[in-house]
């Protein structure tokens, strides 16, 4: 099975050190202990406080290699509250993390709370159209598109290797056994590079190479539920125990 | 707090006098005093439901109710029933009249006071579930109604307008927000409901009433704000943290917001709808059944209504796409702008903003998904089928082929609130080099659903057919 979540931005808590919570509850209690950035979200979902200490977080992320989708949705809501506060250059971070994120919709999730006015400045028009070109599995595009602008996605380490867990992901969805060169297109590496990592794949992932049918190489992929839908398991006609409590006074 | 000689010198009816207070009303406040007094849930529901209404229908169709002043001396001058009554007069205002700004910051005012006696818990009243839930809901459309009352600036007059900046507290989506997630915390109520899973706890046993002599005030409006809050976050467009937000209830099984209809379609709803957004769609139609099997023929009625436009959804030329706007535009929520304007800038309408945002990016993922109806249909036909042919019946090159099937797979494999990979695909395939192999999964149709809803009617239509034999 290949990483469904790329393994680069693993969770990793950051301390903080008390911020004023604006809520008398929290002051007398807790006066004294730090908290993590998550539990700030956690306990102050709704609280204007904690923009400062949300937008560090995101710097944190990047030079850290983590990722909040929590914490991040929760700055993104506060430049909803309070537009004139928004960072321009921190919502595009959060964007990128966002798309390192794929498969999951979090980039989408992130635009449904940027105005669409914000949605039109370059680099943003860039990112959309880097997603749209992921969401649509059309890689070569975006290995393109991405080498174009180097400015906006490789300020944030992981980018790379997170789109080709992400590619990688699809192709384990779609093959059994892929043709070395769909392969090559996808992760962006070729040729003595795209060797030595196919080597690793094989040493640590259970990949096996086989010559093809026809042409060249091709990369036998672990299966799994997905790339073998029989392996998935008959749902039967069964009916849930609290459907059957609705008849239970007529079975009397 | 106003009273409401502020606000007869405009858009009331002529005639209407707030001190006047009919006998019948009379009557009315203080029954319903002394059933609050009594805890009389019965009684109170009983009036709330039925006399309420019938009142309005008689007495105050086009007019408000008497002023709080003017009854608050038939029920000792108690704080809480005037509260209460206000919230009452307000939501009766809303439905009926169109309410001027100063009204609307009166109400949300109202409000704070309400929530503010029950958060410190200086309450000791049994409120019906409805009333409870109407409250919330009420509160939350409020804002709503609020929010797209301010966005529309080019018609505002410079009086509103100063009201506006007077007043930048009322309906602030902070201060709703977090009166909300107050209401949830102080309540303790998702400590409740783990520990009623634990057998420590009567919650959803009782349907959220105390019967210890307690209240079910705070309990039951901290339950409903968590959908409360599932619904701002929708309305806002976040809908990952209003899925959050419901987490604590568990919507597979009935509770306590299948108890009044209205919390249980509100719950739904915006469930489901947040559950398309997040492209999770299996789990927002298996939601959305739930709902609309209770009546057997509504699903015959949406197939007559729109059978033809989901047959041309199906295709994926631009009529198609129009229909998606279409539909969409009709059954979505009314999306908010929360943020004031800014003032000092030239004063524009942006009530449409909102909605046109989530309108443009539902689409793009419409667009994104076009060709997969397509390919699916081609899937169907075979068992297995090269890439070449694919290629040759979808009219594109094969790298482009190759796209698209990994487009299927990544549409229809979705990731769930665990982080898990589900699978939504009911024709699916794998390919091996060249070649793509199907497979279809045969939806198992559910004939014992079928049955033991065909079994409840046949009781049904037993048992009437027996009181006609006895009478």
């Amino acid at each position: 099975m290949p990483t469904l979540k790329p393994s680069s931005q693993r969770r990793r808590p950051f301390f903080v050190s008390r911020i004023s919570m604006g809520r008398e509850r929290e002051t007398q209690q807790q006066q004294q202990t730090s908290y993590t950035v998550e539990e700030l979200v956690a306990v102050n979902p709704y609280n204007p406080d904690i923009l400062p200490d949300l937008e560090n977080y995101v710097h944190e992320q990047v030079s850290s290699q983590t990722y909040s989708l929590d914490a991040n949705l929760c700055l993104l809501r506060l430049y909803q509250f309070e537009p004139e506060r928004m960072s321009i250059q921190i919502v595009a971070r959060i964007l990128v993390k966002a798309l390192m994120a794929m498969p999951a919709p979090d980039f989408s999730l992130c635009l449904f709370l940027i105005p669409e006015r914000v949605q039109m400045e370059e680099q943003f028009k860039t990112l959309i159209v880097l997603s749209h070109y992921l969401e649509t599995a059309r890689f070569r595009e975006f290995w393109d598109e991405a080498a174009k602008n180097r400015s906006i996605v490789e300020v944030v380490p992981g980018f790379e290797q997170a789109i080709q867990a992400y590619a990688i992901h699809v192709l384990s969805l779609t093959y059994q056994k892929v043709p070395r060169p769909v392969l090559a297109e996808a992760i962006n590496i070729e040729g003595l590079s795209l060797d030595k990592f196919l080597e690793h794949q094989v040493a640590k992932c259970g990949w096996v190479l086989e010559k093809g049918h026809v042409r060249g190489q091709v990369i036998v992929l672990p299966r799994n539920e997905f790339n073998q839908p029989e392996l998935k398991k008959n749902t039967a006609d069964s009916i849930p125990l609290e459907h059957i409590t609705r008849i239970f006074s007529i079975l009397n | 707090m106003a009273t409401s000689a502020d606000y007869d010198d405009r858009s009331q009816e002529i005639g209407y006098d707030p001190n006047f207070v009919p006998d019948s009303v009379k009557t009315f406040v203080v029954h319903l005093y002394r059933h609050i007094r009594e805890k009389n849930v019965y009684e109170i529901h009983q009036m709330y439901e039925g006399s309420f209404q019938k009142l309005s229908d008689r007495m105050f169709k086009e007019s408000p109710w008497p002023s709080v002043d003017a009854v608050s001396p038939y029920v000792d001058n108690d704080h809480v029933f005037c509260l209460l009554y206000r919230e009452m007069w307000f939501r009766h205002l809303y439905a009926r009249m169109s309410p001027t700004l100063q009204q609307r910051i009166d109400s949300y005012d109202n409000y704070c006071s309400l929530f503010q006696v029950v958060l410190h818990g200086v309450v000791n009243m049994q409120l019906p579930n409805q009333w409870l839930w109407d409250m919330v809901d009420e509160f939350v459309y409020q804002f709503q109604s609020f929010c797209q009352y301010r966005a529309k600036m080019k018609n505002k007059t410079e009086e509103e307008i100063a009201l506006l900046r007077q007043f930048p507290q009322a309906w602030n989506v902070y201060g709703v927000l977090n009166y909300l997630q107050a209401l949830v915390e102080k309540s303790s109520i998702i400590q409740i409901l783990e520990q009623e899973k634990e057998g420590l706890e009567q919650f959803t046993a009782n349907d959220g009433y105390d019967y210890n002599g307690g209240s079910n005030v705070l309990k039951v409006l901290g339950y409903y704000s968590m959908v409360g809050l599932l619904r701002v976050h929708c309305l806002l467009g976040d809908y990952h943290t209003g899925l959050k937000c419901l987490v604590p209830i568990d919507i597979s099984q009935s509770g306590v917001f299948t108890i009044v209809i209205g919390s249980h379609i509100t719950t739904i709803y915006h469930y489901g709808f947040a559950n398309l957004m997040l492209r999770r769609y299996a789990e927002a139609i298996r939601e959305f059944n739930k709902v609309k099997l209770i009546e057997e023929n509504v699903n015959n009625q949406l197939r007559e209504k729109y059978g033809e436009k989901m047959a041309r959804m199906q295709r994926y030329d631009d009529e198609a796409f129009a229909l998606y706007d279409e539909l969409f535009s009709y059954a979505c929520p009314k999306f908010i702008t929360p943020s004031p304007p800014n003032f000092e800038e030239p004063l524009v309408n942006y009530n449409q903003d909102a909605y046109r945002l989530q309108l443009k990016l539902f689409l793009y993922e419409v667009k994104q998904q076009q060709l997969l109806s397509g390919i699916r249909s081609f899937l169907k036909l075979y068992s297995t089928i090269s890439i070449a042919k694919l290629a040759t019946y979808m009219e594109v090159d094969e790298p482009t082929l190759r796209t698209i099937l990994m487009t299927y797979k990544h549409k229809t494999h979705v990731v769930d609130i665990d982080g898990k990979i589900i699978s939504n695909a009911d024709v699916d395939f794998y390919v091996n080099e060249d070649t793509v192999h199907v497979v279809e999964t045969k939806s198992a149709k559910n004939y014992g659903d079928y049955f033991m809803r065909q079994i409840l009617k046949l009781e049904e239509m037993i048992g009437n057919l027996d009181r006609i034999r006895l009478e």
